[in-house]
């Protein structure tokens, strides 16, 4: 695609056209973005706008497409909300140990591994979770069961194998940790030594110094890790398919085997169906999806260029 | 208030590095002491041994003694955290907290110690530190405003007001002026006379006429030899310094024949 | 002046620098204290072995901060406290980390021998050894072809952004149209391509490339958002002395602009490829399942190794899991090769004069 300005390096003459041609292939290549979205726009809405209007056999006794779609947005937010809970203060943790507390030689290898683990194939986090991680769980959840039982989280009865919401977003937050750790740790370590070293002059401990010089520095940044792992969370397909047993209604019982599931999970598990009307369904929850995702990004982007915003004043 | 510190045979390390090597010297109470010297040469350094600010990089150390007021700093059951409250810092370039406003940052360190402190008793500290800066009038009137949106000269008075809002006992200062236009740096050397009359105030400048102006004591570094570590070259009262120096090597540097 | 330097309210006398210290090895003591406390519940209660590191750990924590902040000060036991705090997210976070790591090696390794990455899964007799040859080829396949599709997009994109957009409208649009499609949920990614491909092609349509289209929309906002970091890094002077040479403008971008940032690209594409390359749900929909070799990504099934591993997991007999681990462990070490070869192209591009 590049041929066109690697031929003509040696005739002088036509820099003009040169450019043109240059700029004009950078152009389309912009434009193919905007098209490509547009077009992801135009096919999903051209499938997936009869989903919502299909005859109710479809909605698998949900009566309406609001109906079927609620339980999974409901799955969907509630497990990558358990995913965050868990994951967020563990990076924080992680983050501030490679920037801040560790020495070097094991800062350095640290950040390495969890870079790598950023880059692990989530099918390989599910093949995990199912296969090792949710077993060792059930004793777990007999214990909060049998201990803390009164509250609607714990009422159980304790799935056997321990395919649960619980694991579900353990295995979630397992996913997104390293990438919220990879994001904060750079903006961690991005802090100016100056604002480090006036909060350490004044007399402030090591965690006062954190909280007087790093976290107002990496506010915005911290936030945007966030957003970025739980758009990850609401998104991701295949370790909730595989982990989870799904099935069930609306509940906050988390150690149970009939949870709603999540939207991607059921679009990966149904599509099978291969009926035109369950297809357009399928697409439907995916608009949904995607619309909740747009609307997170949205909203991490609005906060953090506020922020920026009262920074640079 | 104000103390005095005593340092001798004090050797300042970068890992095995060597930075600054056998250094004596007493800096008076109530008295604006300055380091002069070629870049380079550990008059940072040093100045950042005086309230354990050193040690702060990784591979950090000292070795020997750092008396204020017959307290030494370096003993193993001394608080670096409650030397760096007692021994204010200013840096070579100013470093207000960006997220805050004037007035917390004035408060930044009283904070620390007291979480909790009444309106009016903050309001004091910050009109007293901030005119002890120099700086009350020009900001009374947008304390809300952050620290970030003063010019740079006001920059640095807002940093010095918040190292004396916790009442520090002695002010050590890198390089104050370096990032400043001449009138900012006016008006600071103005406060250094001004401050010294309650603080022990240590200044290190790369610019010997400020030596000159608001020191009464002068103390000169060079290294030994490219690649081997910084020393104290000579100590002494300002006047003489300036005047008639007892080193020679002292004599040509001021002089601007090096340096 | 000095007269306005009143010594404010707040105490003037002198806080000692001294205070109580705990000893340096307060904390290894107070470790070895709480462990041995809480042994004491499996001793009794006949409790295991987590909820006894469990207990110990939150014993050290209670234990250290209590002793500093009756020896030292309430604020260097809140520092302790929090120290302790951060090292204990950390080990937490590691062990499942390095459980995974373990786990893919120790199952995936014998599983894999010389058939295994030879033979695809499609038996044609009975004692036929199966294996992934299919699904790698799958693979590369679809990932060479998202590849081709994204890269130059991606390049020129990013080029147009910081060379000839400089914040115009269409750039602005194109700048946060990118931030959009980072944020698209790969499961919608290959609801597009199927909706696109069974509406063109219909409804049984499947094919690598529909899968490779899926991809790169993943794949185009991660390339472009790296070049265009490693292009704003070129310094503008290098431009400019380009520019007084009297060299038009695309061949300074190609002679100067992109050479200098030819290693950041590169790095910035192979963990893009990396990125996609263990993607399991957009293939899942739109380049199906099958056990033959195929090679032809206009035509016909093809099967990943993530796809490979789904399907495995699905049929799920112990042989299917072990099948699963030994590709799962081939796909990590392929993530990790490109994230390794992602790192030493940086090294060897870096510009020389840097930092």
């Amino acid at each position: 695609m590049s041929t066109t300005s690697a031929s003509s390096t040696r005739n002088t003459a036509p820099t003009q056209t040169g450019d043109r041609v240059f700029s004009g292939i950078a152009r389309t290549a912009g434009l193919a973005i905007v098209v490509a979205l547009a077009g992801v726009f135009v096919f999903l809405a051209i499938e997936g706008i009869p989903g919502f209007f299909q005859p109710e056999q479809f909605y698998k006794g949900a009566g309406s497409f609001w109906g079927y779609v609620d339980n999974l947005i409901f799955g969907t937010v509630l497990v990558a909300t358990i995913a965050l809970i868990v994951a967020v203060p563990l990076a924080f943790g992680i983050a501030l140990v490679v920037s801040h507390y560790a020495p070097k030689w094991i800062a350095g290898p640290v950040a390495y591994v969890i870079d790598l683990l950023a880059a692990v194939p989530s099918v390989v986090f599910g093949l995990w979770g199912i296969n090792l991680f949710a077993p060792k769980m059930v004793p777990l959840y007999d214990w909060l069961h049998e201990h803390l039982g009164f509250l609607p989280f714990f009422k159980g009865p304790v799935n056997p194998v321990g395919t649960t919401l619980l694991t579900t977003g353990l295995v979630l937050a397992i996913m997104v940790l390293p990438i919220i750790t990879a994001i904060s740790r750079e903006v961690f370590t991005q802090t100016p030594v100056l604002h480090e070293e006036a909060a350490l002059a004044l007399g402030a401990t090591r965690w006062e110094m954190i909280r007087l010089a790093v976290f107002p520095y990496a506010r915005s940044g911290m936030v945007s890790a966030v957003m970025l792992g739980l758009g990850r969370a609401l998104g991701e397909t295949m370790a909730v398919a595989m982990v989870l047993s799904g099935g069930g209604g609306i509940s906050f019982n988390l150690i149970t085997n009939s949870n709603p599931t999540s939207i991607a999970a059921n679009i990966a598990s149904q599509y099978k169906e291969n009926t035109p009307g369950t297809l357009h369904v399928l697409i439907a929850t995916g608009l949904v999806l995607f619309l909740i995702t747009f609307l997170v990004n949205f909203a991490a982007r609005w906060i953090v260029a506020r922020n920026e915003r009262r920074m640079s004043r | 208030m104000a103390k005095s510190i005593d340092v001798s045979e004090l050797d300042i390390y970068y890992g095995d590095f060597l930075a600054v090597q056998g250094v004596n010297m007493t800096i008076q109470a109530k008295s604006v002491t300055a380091f002069i010297g070629p870049s380079g040469c550990g008059k940072s350094t040093f100045l950042r041994s005086l309230n354990r600010m050193h040690e702060v990089i990784p591979g950090a150390r000292v070795e020997g003694k750092v008396m204020v007021d017959g307290q030494s700093l370096y003993e193993p059951n001394v608080d670096p955290v409650a030397v760096r409250r007692q021994i204010g810092m200013v840096f070579q370039r100013p470093n207000p907290f960006p997220t805050m406003s004037i007035y917390e940052n004035v408060l930044a360190g009283n904070r620390l110690n007291a979480k909790k402190m009444k309106k009016a008793e903050a309001d004091e500290i910050v009109e007293s530190s901030l005119r002890g800066a120099n700086l009350w009038t020009e900001v009374k009137d947008r304390l809300g405003r952050p620290g970030m949106g003063l010019s740079g000269g006001q920059q640095q008075r807002l940093c010095i007001a918040r190292a004396i809002a916790v009442q520090p006992e002695v002010l050590l200062m890198d390089e104050p002026c370096s990032a400043l236009d001449p009138i900012s740096t006016s008006a600071i050397e103005d406060l250094i006379h001004e401050l010294k009359t309650e603080y022990t105030i240590v200044i290190v400048t790369h610019n010997m006429q400020q030596a000159a102006r608001v020191s009464d004591e002068t103390g000169f570094f060079n290294l030994k030899a490219a690649g081997e570590p910084g020393h104290l070259v000579e100590f002494n009262s300002t006047q003489k310094m300036f005047a008639n120096p007892d080193n020679e090597s002292t004599e040509a540097y001021i002089s601007g024949r090096f340096g | 002046m000095t007269a306005t330097l009143t010594t404010p309210p707040a105490t003037s006398s002198t806080i000692p620098l001294t205070h109580g210290r705990l000893p340096r090895w307060a904390p290894g003591l107070v470790a070895v204290v709480a462990i041995a406390a809480a042994g004491l519940f499996p001793l009794l209660l006949g409790w295991g072995v987590v909820p006894w590191v469990i207990v110990s750990v939150i014993f050290y924590i209670g234990g250290l901060t209590l002793w500093a902040a009756v020896v030292e000060t309430r604020r260097s036991a809140v520092d302790r406290m929090v120290t302790s705090l951060v090292w204990t997210a950390f080990a937490i976070a590691l062990v499942p980390l390095v459980s995974l790591l373990w786990t893919v090696i120790s199952k995936g390794l014998p599983a894999i021998n010389s058939t295994f990455l030879t033979y695809s899964a499609f038996r044609t007799s009975l004692d036929q050894p199966v294996g992934i040859y299919h699904a790698i080829m799958g693979t590369l396949v679809i990932t060479f072809c998202a590849a081709v599709i994204s890269v130059p997009i991606g390049i020129f994109a990013a080029i147009y952004l910081v060379e000839y957009g400089k914040g115009n409208r269409l750039a602005r649009g194109i700048t946060f149209l990118v931030d959009v499609m980072t944020g698209i949920p790969s499961i919608v990614a290959g609801l597009f391509a199927f909706s696109m491909f069974t509406l063109f092609f219909g409804a049984g349509y499947r094919s690598g490339i529909g899968g490779a289209v899926a991809l790169s929309l993943l794949m185009i906002p991660i390339v472009v958002r790296s070049t265009e970091e490693m292009l704003r890094l070129v310094p503008d002077d290098l431009r400019e002395a380009a520019y007084a040479l009297g060299t038009p403008k695309w061949r300074t971008i190609t002679k100067v602009v992109l050479r200098t940032s030819l290693g950041g690209i590169i790095t910035g594409v192979t963990l893009a490829t990396a990125r996609i390359i263990g993607e399991t749900a957009p293939l899942l929909l739109i380049a199906g399942l099958t056990t033959r070799t195929n090679m032809n990504p206009f035509d016909g099934f093809m099967t990943t190794l993530p796809v490979f591993i789904y399907s495995q997991f699905q049929k799920g007999t112990p042989a299917d899991f072990d099948l699963a681990w030994g590709t799962a462990l081939v796909l990590v070490v392929i993530v990790l090769l490109l994230n390794i070869a992602a790192r030493v192209i940086g090294k060897i591009f870096a510009p020389k004069t840097g930092r």
